[in-house]
């Protein structure tokens, strides 16, 4: 009896591929697992294995031809031994999972439903694997880096690895998982989850569902701590003059509206370095080897609620005055803390700002909201005896920190970025010029 | 009816490596355990009838050894004077502690250690036979299978007679007899041959293929080769046993060599070392939906899962190599799968050792594999004769060997033949996992002298720049 073989699912993103090459003849013996396509799809090329054995009737694919899954690739004469191990032949899709090392492996189909009074958890769940043409064992990267890929349900072997030799650290694996690589993105927060030790062990504890929200937030910082191969850096600015403005100014901005915060200050500050350093309103587009810079300036700034972390847009903060600037904070600050925030006022930030200034604390490293490629910190001020041509003057410091994708964004530029938004800050007229 | 205490999460049938860290591992990660297994206490063929008995006999054969040799030395020994029931207690002692230990950890660790055999019912439910003849039912929501492998045998071989001999029964030391033959030159016919030839026998070794330990690369077993030839009375390649009987003399065997000659020798006793078959055959599998394939071993996904998704199995009844080391592995693997885990069984590694006197070792690639399947490598070989601890051990003959990815310089695969190569290989088998390049080991300071260096020294001679080996340069 003849057996189909049919191209089998290689991975949890891969529907088709070109055929670089088909390994085998009619009429020639093929055995089990015994490559005998070469197939170039948009992450690798990858070697087919036969999942059954016996001798080629017929050959239906032609080298250099668009294959997809499932699609009819030979016959072969005989085996049906291999066909009743997998699936049957048709879906194909099973038996590619053998590894050569090992015996064929069957693969275990979930039990039928409706096949008795099961509860919802069945304890025979099939553990899903990744389906994989290359063995991870095949690949260069440690156990514990085939460990992580597989945790976050990533195919090793299509991940290019930056080592020596092509090694693939836990970065490369977090930076794939991160441009969408992963078939079904667990995300690191919530792989954690599943080893949690059982608490109660140890005294009372109580469990709350997730917030929206919270869940929108964690999923999206684990992206980007996931993706961003991110560095912080520091510097202060000295605002005792700005602060002087600020007061003589503060009536007139209130009677427009708004207030003269010095957040409002700092959107105005970094939508002018953005466009003297077009490098830090970009994304980084790995899958298409480009960068894309936006030639509009929308600033994002985090407004803590209630109900969590929100990130309300200042569209075309450059081509706006402060005074107007700080009358939009205004209104969306008060939208966000009353739940009228829509969608589209959340959406196409090009750089963020976050003042803890209110709060308290010395410094901290703010996480790139992806997919921007910095962020500005802003802690309190405070005012500190500095030297001021030899002789020791109280000056206001304000603490700022500056986060930025390295990957977009190499070190001494984040430092002239970040001394450009001090020295703005120390002498704001410069804004003028 | 069944009780509460009748219901388990998960039942580990088979307590041997594999199935005594698959109970532990399932244990501390605080699943209720069932641990299943005819023994006294968990240890199975490893610990009761392999590994480690084989090893503490091979320790004593080593010292028979090396008192003859001390005569090099300036130490001269008279001939020792083998009290084999000493011997055999010993070893005796050793397994007792262990499994003893083992027993012990279980309690410890609140594994239900059930001493039976069991069967299935259905996929969830098992009858276990226990020791004292009574049955009792037990419900699992999983099961693994750590049921382990037999000595096989070979066809036309006198059954039921005590001259004949199988790895189980090697082990328990019946007597020193006189002339012993070895069929199959694995490596448990050449560690058991040692013993026994260095208790007093006189070992012959009949081989089918055309060198002993088929698989290993050739320039590690010739080393052994050579010793071993002194130590056995003759070593048959390309030979097979067309037939044996008994008589009143021992076992009268017929060879079949290469050439077609025949003849015939008659042996005090005959050990079958010819393999090992897969315990598969369990009852009432046939309920579940387990696959078994055509040579026994049940099929398993990466995972260790078999195709009944409350069935996982795991060591030599899931496939070869037959290793207890590869089972343990397997065993937390297969517990991590059932706590929900995406785990998968996939070593870049997994070392082979042989304790015979030297010790071959090997991980990974071997050139043996490389050359089956064209595929390009570079060897860099360190020679002993030029290690300063092999010559104060009085052993040059040994050898470490690095196999080399040509592009990228990573290691692949190690191979060691010499004493303490199976201690030795454990840095090869990192090195293989963390995909170590020959530049990672040349920089990576060992400690001197020790053997360990060679494997340093083995990657100074794929740059050509090693300390201890001249090597001039090509023109």
């Amino acid at each position: 009896m003849a057996t189909e073989f049919r191209l089998p699912e290689l991975g949890e993103n891969i529907k088709a591929g070109d055929l670089v090459r088909v390994l085998v003849s009619e009429g020639d013996s093929v055995d089990r697992d015994q490559p005998v396509l070469e197939l170039e799809t948009d992450k690798a090329t990858i070697e087919v294995p036969s999942p059954v054995r016996g001798i080629i009737q017929q050959i239906y694919v032609k080298d250099g031809e668009k294959i997809k899954v499932g699609q009819l690739i030979f016959t072969v004469n005989g085996d049906a031994e291999a066909a009743s191990a997998g699936a049957p032949a048709g879906t194909g899709g099973e038996t590619a999972q053998a590894s050569p090392s090992a015996a064929p492996a069957a693969v275990p189909q979930p039990a039928p439903p409706g096949s008795g009074p099961e509860p919802p958890r069945a304890p025979n769940e099939v553990v899903e694997l990744p389906r994989r043409a290359v063995p991870s064992a095949a690949v260069a990267a440690a156990p514990s880096v085939r460990r992580i890929a597989r945790e976050l349900g990533v195919e090793i072997g299509q991940i290019t690895g930056t080592g020596p030799g092509g090694r693939i650290s836990e970065e490369d694996v977090r930076r794939f998982v991160g441009e969408g690589g992963a078939g079904e993105l667990v995300s690191p927060a919530f792989a954690a989850a599943a080893s949690l030790p059982d608490f109660e062990k140890w005294g009372a504890i109580e469990r709350k569902p997730m917030s929206q929200i919270r869940l929108k937030t964690a999923e999206h910082l684990s992206r980007a701590w996931a993706t961003i191969p991110q560095v912080t850096q520091f510097d202060e600015a000295d605002i005792t003059q700005l602060e002087d403005l600020r007061g003589n100014y503060a009536k007139r901005v209130e009677a427009a509206g708004g207030k003269l915060t010095v957040t409002a200050i700092a959107v105005k500050v970094a939508a002018s370095a953005l466009r003297v350093f077009p490098n830090f309103a970009t994304s980084f587009d790995g899958a298409r080897s480009e960068i894309v810079y936006k030639k509009y300036c929308h600033i994002g700034v985090a407004v803590d609620t209630d109900r969590g972390l929100l990130v309300p847009i200042i569209r075309d903060a450059d081509r706006k005055g402060i005074t107007e600037i700080a009358k939009d904070l205004a209104a969306l600050a008060e939208k966000a803390r009353n739940r009228k925030l829509a969608p589209e006022e959340m959406e196409g930030g090009v750089f963020t700002i976050t003042n803890l200034g209110g709060i308290g604390g010395t410094n901290f490293s703010p996480i790139v909201n992806f997919p921007e490629a910095a962020i500005l910190g802003i802690s309190r001020s405070k005012t500190e005896p500095t030297y001021v041509r030899g002789q020791i003057e109280p000056r206001l410091k304000l603490p700022l920190s500056l986060s930025y994708d390295h990957r977009l964004i190499d070190g001494a530029d984040a430092a002239r970025f970040l001394r450009w938004i001090v020295e703005a800050l120390e002498q704001p007229f410069l804004l003028a010029l | 009816m069944t009780s509460t205490s009748n219901e388990t999460e998960l039942a580990v049938v088979g307590a041997g490596p594999g199935g005594y860290a698959a109970a532990f591992l399932a244990a501390d990660l605080g699943m209720k355990v069932a641990l299943i297994d005819p023994e006294a206490n968990p240890g199975g063929v490893c610990l009761y009838r392999g590994c480690i008995p084989s090893k503490a006999l091979l320790h004593v054969a080593k010292v028979i050894s090396e008192s003859k040799h001390a005569a090099e030395w300036g130490v001269k020994f008279s001939s020792p004077e083998i009290d084999l029931d000493r011997v055999r207690g010993w070893k005796d002692e050793v397994v007792q502690k262990l499994t003893g230990g083992l027993g012990q950890l279980s309690k410890q660790r609140s594994v239900r250690y059930i001493r039976g055999t069991a069967s299935f019912l259905d996929a969830n439910t098992l009858s276990i036979h226990n020791s004292e003849g009574a049955d009792e039912k037990l419900t699992a929501r999983h099961v693994i299978l750590a049921t382990g492998s037999r000595p096989a045998s070979i066809p036309g071989v006198p059954q039921k007679t005590p001259n004949v001999l199988d790895s189980t029964t090697a082990l328990d030391l019946p007597c020193v007899p006189k002339t012993l033959l070895v069929v199959g030159g694995g490596y448990i016919g050449l560690e058991l041959g040692t013993v026994y030839a260095a208790l007093g026998s006189k070992v012959s070794v009949v081989e089918m293929t055309d060198g002993l330990l088929p698989g290993a690369d050739r320039d590690l077993v010739s080393i052994l080769a050579k010793r071993l030839e002194k130590a056995f009375v003759s070593i048959m390649l390309n030979s097979k046993v067309a037939e044996m009987s008994e008589t009143r003399q021992g076992v009268k065997v017929k060879f079949e060599g290469a050439a077609g000659a025949s003849s015939e020798q008659k042996f005090d006793k005959v050990l079958i070392s010819v393999g090992r078959i897969p315990n598969s055959r369990l009852q009432g599998l046939d309920k579940t939906r387990v696959t078994v394939n055509s040579r026994g071993y049940i099929q398993v996904n990466p995972a260790r899962q078999t195709a009944d998704p409350a069935i996982y199995a795991i060591g030599d009844v899931a496939g070869e190599p037959l290793l207890a080391h590869k089972a343990s592995h397997e065993g937390r693997t297969a517990v991590e799968a059932v706590a929900g885990h995406r785990v998968a069984f996939e070593p870049r590694a997994i070392p082979a050792v042989i304790f015979t006197d030297p010790e071959i070792a090997w991980c990974g690639l071997t050139e043996t594999e490389a050359q089956r399947e064209n595929r390009p490598v570079k060897v860099a070989r360190f020679p002993w004769a030029a290690s300063g601890r092999a010559l104060t051990l009085g052993r040059t003959d040994g050898v470490t060997k690095l196999i080399l990815d040509p592009d990228s310089e990573q290691i692949l695969g190690v191979g060691i033949c010499g004493p303490n190569a199976g201690d030795l290989i454990a840095e090869g088998v990192l090195a293989v996992e963390m995909v170590a390049s020959a530049k990672d080991l040349e920089l990576t300071i060992h400690p001197h002298p020790t053997l360990s260096e060679t494997i340093m020294q083995a990657a100074e001679v794929f740059f050509g720049t090693s300390t201890d080996v001249y090597r001039p340069k090509r023109a």
